[in-house]
């Protein structure tokens, strides 16, 4: 195919799930904007007005970065990984692999719907942050590129997962049981700098804080952890996993017999 | 002439030790309507999907107009469409978004998407559904949906696994015609169905694979020359008490006025009619049995079967 058509392909792919997250906003956009604002309510206002300062900053000002790019996480990945198993479920994956698209550009084109959404959501939860506290970007490059490269990392994450998945419950679990954990221990409210050294070590084999932490200081200027370092690790996991999901599509894995 | 599709020594081996295909050859020229038959699990979908690139095969060659699957694949699929079994499309996607996206696949801009899908989905009846989710179609206009999708790259070779699977007979007849005139207009056709009478009505040429192996594959014409003896039903003007007598037929009176004659090609119906109206008999109407090509179909699936016993 011609650079020309390939991008067709791969735009058709985009148009269809940026289509689909926004005909169905009600599950998709507006879940996210309640329980950040809850978040925001709870933990930054009620809560966070005992809780005085962290990292210089007053506890709202603080996990408002956090609370951004969990919902960047969550949506990202769960764009695809129910999108992608929708896909398999009702067979219509059928259309793409009897098209000459390359498997790439598939891939490619399911991530940057992911990415999509969940830059979407973060938008939204960013404005409704306002509402709560005053938000100075620090370095507006590095917060543009930490949030997207960690929209790319999970919806790599949500479709390896929906290759995998055979049923529903399987779309769940990665999100319940690993995700979410690891976002909560991944310095969205607090700083590891808190915690007694062990953890702080045990928090380092956390993808997340690394994220997070990255664009906490995007925003704030604030960081427990090197950023350059954070950098390297986000887009080592980009490669691992964006190669690894190749290798699912090249041998079809769940979407061939 | 490079043949439209080309497959030598196509084996397919699921992963639980199922051997659907064991090595299967077959060549179907351009312009061909063609049946490929054979009764449930023979291999029918197995080969489709590994055409349709939807099952990977474990060894063999297919080529699409000479285009190689393995070492130019783009370039092959640009020249299939194709109509599966059971329906895959996003049941919550309106119908026109359907056609166009899938156009978008083969790398078709949208306005001449749009344009493309306009004409299919008008030649198929489905325009005044363009902008209802696909969910809410019946169950012929999901089919013709699927149709519209697998032309509007406007593929050379056209695959259609059960096409018109339950379709009542009327929408059947109209889809029939549909698919006549794009294969006179230079689309090579390739139609698995369990209506034999379909095969029969379009199908220029045929392969019947049973259990993995190609059993036939030759001309619809000669495969029913082959049949030697049809049996044919009269429907008397009066009833008959006895069984009439005509030498070198057989004859059953299945009731007073209706009567089985089985005839040998070699001879004809000229003597049977004859024969009945020297004997004062008067014929109202006469019809077929039964569809020459099922007791064909039978026969061979039949004779593999016994064949593998016997191995």
């Amino acid at each position: 195919m011609s650079p020309r058509l390939i991008f067709t392909a791969f735009w058709t792919i985009v148009v269809k799930e940026i289509r689909r997250f926004t005909r169905i906003w009600v599950q998709t956009l507006l879940p996210p904007a309640i329980t950040m604002t809850l978040y925001f309510i709870i933990f930054g206002n009620l809560i966070g007005s005992r809780i005085g300062e962290m990292g210089g900053f007053d506890y709202m000002q603080y996990i408002a970065p956090g609370l951004i790019m969990m919902s960047v996480i969550t949506n990202s990945y769960g764009n695809v990984v129910s999108s992608f198993f929708g896909t398999k479920f009702q067979r219509n994956i059928e259309e793409l692999l009897v098209a000459p698209v390359p498997n790439w550009v598939i891939l490619a084109g399911y991530v940057t719907g992911g990415a999509a959404r969940g830059l979407g959501v973060g938008i939204i939860v960013t404005a409704l942050s306002l509402f709560f506290t005053n938000l100075h970007i620090s370095h507006i490059w590095i917060t543009l590129s930490t949030v997207i490269l960690t929209a790319i990392v999970f919806s790599l994450g949500g479709f390896i997962n929906a290759v995998y998945a055979n049923s529903f419950d399987d779309i769940a679990i990665i999100p319940t049981f690993v995700l979410t954990p690891l976002t909560y221990l991944g310095g969205v409210f607090y700083s590891i700098s808190l915690l007694p050294a062990f953890w702080q070590g045990v928090s380092q084999l956390n993808p997340i804080l690394y994220m997070v932490n990255s664009f906490r200081y995007g925003i704030l200027g604030v960081s427990d952890i090197n950023i350059g370092f954070a950098f390297a690790m986000i887009i080592m996991f980009i490669v691992v996993l964006g190669s690894y999901a190749m290798h699912l599509l090249n041998t079809g894995k769940g979407i061939r017999s | 002439m490079t043949p439209a599709l080309k497959i030598e020594g196509l084996r397919k081996t699921y992963k639980n030790g199922f051997e659907a295909l064991k090595g299967i050859s077959l060549d179907v020229q351009e312009g061909d309507f063609f049946a490929l038959l054979g009764p449930n699990g023979a291999g029918k979908s197995t080969t489709l999907g590994i055409v349709s690139s939807l099952v990977n095969k474990s060894s063999g060659e297919v080529k699409v107009f000479g285009y190689d699957l393995d070492t130019e694949k783009a370039l092959a699929k640009m020249q299939l469409g194709v109509v599966p079994q059971e329906f895959n499309f996003n049941a919550f996607e309106k119908v026109q978004d359907i056609v166009v996206t899938q156009a978008g696949y083969y790398g078709i801009g949208r306005k001449q998407a749009l344009e493309r899908s306009e004409t299919y989905l008008k030649k198929l009846g489905l325009w005044e559904k363009r902008n209802v989710a696909a969910r809410q179609l019946s169950g012929g206009m999901k089919r013709r949906l699927m149709i519209a999708r697998a032309l509007v790259h406007e593929p050379r070779l056209l695959i259609l696994d059960e096409p018109t699977a339950g379709v009542d007979i009327e929408l059947r007849r109209s889809m029939w015609q549909f698919l006549r005139e794009i294969n006179a207009q230079g689309t090579t056709i390739i139609l698995t169905t369990h209506y034999l009478e379909e095969a029969e009505s379009l199908c220029r040429n045929i392969a019947i694979i049973d259990k993995g192996h190609i059993v036939e594959n030759t001309n619809m014409k000669s495969l029913l020359q082959r049949l030697n003896i049809e049996t044919f039903i009269f429907d008397l003007a009066e009833d008959v008490t006895e069984l009439p007598e005509l030498p070198g037929y057989s004859l059953r009176l299945t009731d007073a006025h209706t009567l089985e004659v089985d005839v040998d090609k070699q001879k004809g119906l000229n003597q049977v009619f004859s024969g009945l109206t020297e004997q004062g008999i008067h014929v109202l109407s006469m019809r077929n049995k039964s569809n020459r090509l099922e007791e064909l179909f039978v026969s061979l699936v039949e004779n593999s079967l016994d064949k593998e016993g016997a191995a």
